[in-house]
């Protein structure tokens, strides 16, 4: 059976869900192989055994983390010449889709983004024009690319040996052309990654400024949820750029989404449009997000989020 | 390396004609094209940050900016909308035969034309708000084999050098780079203008010139529709979704949401 190459995406490590959602769909099409680049391997060795991968090619080399996006291209690009999988999966996201991109262009095969399922033919689903449209899309040429959303399958357990292969790889000089001069961290507290939860809360203009956000978070975490905002939000300062939802801030398909006075424009939609259940507070009935919602109160946020809280907090105990 | 000074630097902005983000978008069921002329076309919204962080380089620099776009004929008001914000001269890919290109087949022919322009800075959005794919500008990179430096929220030029901050997961990275490179930027980077009535009057005199595929030395069959590296087998519209409850708030709003928690078991 060929291998299905899922780049793993972690930090220092520690691997990230959508991994083990990779590595369940891959196991359709044919045998799940990991590829993790950069440092700490072996603590993500058991959890990618674990969801099914047979092999696991590290390439560990200072270099390859030291400039964006072309190394990781470079390493996949060395391993699908040699393995020749049936195909490689990575996460949506904006380094995912572009490790996708050069990729494609270095090994001459086709590149699908932004999928939400991925059939044991490699024939790959997407939501297109924030979701009105579903479409079937199959890779015509080379090895199918397919970058896949997070939250788009249950991973499952499905242990498998995990064999660690180390991979060398030479960078081109291309490759080394653009370097990380300085990596900057900003705090995101102690809830959940946005782009990975389960749950997520989110604030528009109508929470009315920074101070408002704390009955957005105290519902969040009543949840486990994460905290997200609208661009108006996150443009007015009121809470952090890297919180924003939509078309040009993440994009989210969580269990749960519960957007709070946020009016539902389109640039807003594209980056919730396919969370599986919505609920909406917003004092105006005539607000395009309760097109979205399968259960919407019409109200004020400040009365009914505190009250939604600790009914929360009530019920569980 | 070509030494850059950067009063002559050379910047090439690509733009992107797409149809309006608020308007209701198709495919055509013929061959499952986005249908681009039943709605209006405008410059993607978010390649106007490209346009303008090109004008503010120049402005603190010197140098010259040229914008490239590839589309149909129409695709000309896109030129002249960023010719009107200031943008010296134009370039428009255009040809038939690039129909139904697909994101591989776009990055070829902005690739060969940026080559013909001998670019030093070459300025992308970081989105197409109608493919939304995010990958012309790194396919682009990796064709020039020059350095990528994108979803920026800042560019600085500096004595050859280029800085950029790249948004991250977490944060933002610092990365550089020697020119020439490539760059796409975010929408967080700035406040693009809007074209005074001078710059529009200015822009209907500057230069824009036509390529087509024989001009870029592209030979037909890698190119558009019957060339596509990715196919759609199908397309359907959305079922549309089962209409939710919608409640007023009687004073107990926030207790019916738990109570619609509980039962789909969130609680
Ligand atoms: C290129 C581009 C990219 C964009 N990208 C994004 C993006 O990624 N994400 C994004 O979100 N937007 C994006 N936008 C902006 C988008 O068009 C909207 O402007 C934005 O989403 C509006 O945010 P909002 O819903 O919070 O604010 P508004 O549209 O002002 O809505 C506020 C809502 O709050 C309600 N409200 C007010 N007070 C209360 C109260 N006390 N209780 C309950 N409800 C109340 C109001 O009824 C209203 O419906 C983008 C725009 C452009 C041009
Ligand atoms: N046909 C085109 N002509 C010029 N630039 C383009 C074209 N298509 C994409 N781009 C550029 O590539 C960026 C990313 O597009 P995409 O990968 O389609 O999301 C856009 O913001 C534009 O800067």
């Amino acid at each position: 059976m060929a291998e299905v190459l899922v780049l793993v995406e972690h930090v220092d490590g520690t691997v990230k869900k959508v991994t083990y959602e990779l590595l369940t769909l891959a196991a359709r099409i044919g045998e799940p192989a990991a590829v993790f680049v950069g440092s700490g391997a072996d603590a993500a060795l058991p959890g990618l055994a674990e969801h099914g991968a047979a092999t696991v090619y590290v390439a560990d080399a200072p270099e390859l983390t030291a400039h964006p996006v072309a190394p990781k291209a470079e390493v996949l690009a060395t391993l699908v010449a040699e393995r020749a999988p049936a195909a490689v999966l990575l996460a949506s996201t904006a380094e995912g889709k572009e490790v996708g991109a050069r990729l494609a262009i270095r090994s001459g095969s086709g590149i699908i983004t932004d999928a939400v399922d991925v059939a044991a033919d490699g024939t790959a689903t997407q939501a297109v024009f924030g979701g009105s449209v579903i479409v079937q899309s199959k890779v015509a040429t080379g090895t199918p690319i397919i970058t896949v959303r997070t939250n788009s399958v249950a991973p499952q357990a499905a242990p498998a040996a995990g064999t660690r292969v180390d991979v060398a790889v030479e960078l081109s000089a291309a490759a080394k052309a653009a370097k990380v001069v300085d990596r900057v961290e900003q705090a995101k507290g102690g809830r959940p990654d946005l782009a990975e939860a389960a749950v997520v809360v989110s604030g528009g203009r109508g929470v009315g400024g920074a101070e408002g956000f704390g009955v957005i978070e105290a519902l969040a975490d009543s949840l486990g949820a994460a905290v997200g905002a609208s661009r108006a939000a996150t443009d007015a300062g009121w809470y952090p750029h890297q919180f924003q939802v939509g078309q040009t801030g993440k994009t989210v398909a969580p269990q749960l989404y519960i957007a709070n006075g946020i009016s539902g424009a389109i640039q807003h939609r594209a980056g919730m449009q396919t969370s599986k259940t919505v609920v909406v507070v917003n004092k105006d009935p005539e607000a395009p997000i309760f097109e979205l919602a399968d259960f919407g109160v019409v109200g004020d946020l400040f009365t009914v989020v505190p009250q939604l809280t600790e009914e929360i907090g009530k019920r569980k105990g | 390396m070509r030494e850059v000074d950067s009063a002559t630097m050379k910047i090439v902005v690509c733009v992107k004609q797409v149809p309006d983000s608020w308007a209701e978008k198709t495919l055509r069921p013929s061959d499952h094209t986005l249908d681009r002329e039943s709605v209006d076309a405008v410059m993607n919204e978010l390649d106007e940050y490209a346009v303008e962080e090109a004008l503010r380089l120049q402005e603190s620099q010197g140098g010259e900016v040229v914008v490239l776009s590839m589309g149909p004929s129409q695709a000309t008001d896109t030129i002249r909308k960023a010719l009107s914000m200031g943008a010296d001269a134009g370039v428009h890919v255009v040809d038939d035969g690039l129909h139904g290109s697909d994101a591989v087949a776009t990055s070829l022919a902005l690739a060969k034309a940026i080559e013909a322009q001998g670019a030093d800075l070459v300025i992308f959005g970081s989105e197409s708000t109608d493919a939304r794919m995010s990958v012309v500008p790194a396919m682009v990179a990796e064709r020039l084999g020059l350095p990528q430096l994108t979803f920026s929220s800042s560019v600085s030029v500096e004595g050859g050098t280029v800085r950029t901050n790249r948004v991250t997961e977490y944060g933002y990275d610092v990365v550089e780079a020697p020119l020439p490179a490539l760059v796409s930027v975010v929408e967080k980077i700035n406040e693009p203008r809007y074209p005074s009535f001078k710059g529009i009057m200015a822009a209907k005199k500057k230069p824009v010139s036509t390529l087509d595929l024989a001009g870029l030395g592209i030979a037909p069959a890698e190119v558009g529709l019957g060339a596509a590296w990715s196919v759609v087998a199908e397309a359907a519209a959305r079922p549309p979704k089962a209409k939710g409850t919608i409640v007023a708030d009687d004073g107990a709003g926030g207790v019916a949401i738990a109570d619609f928690l509980s039962a789909q078991k969130f609680i």
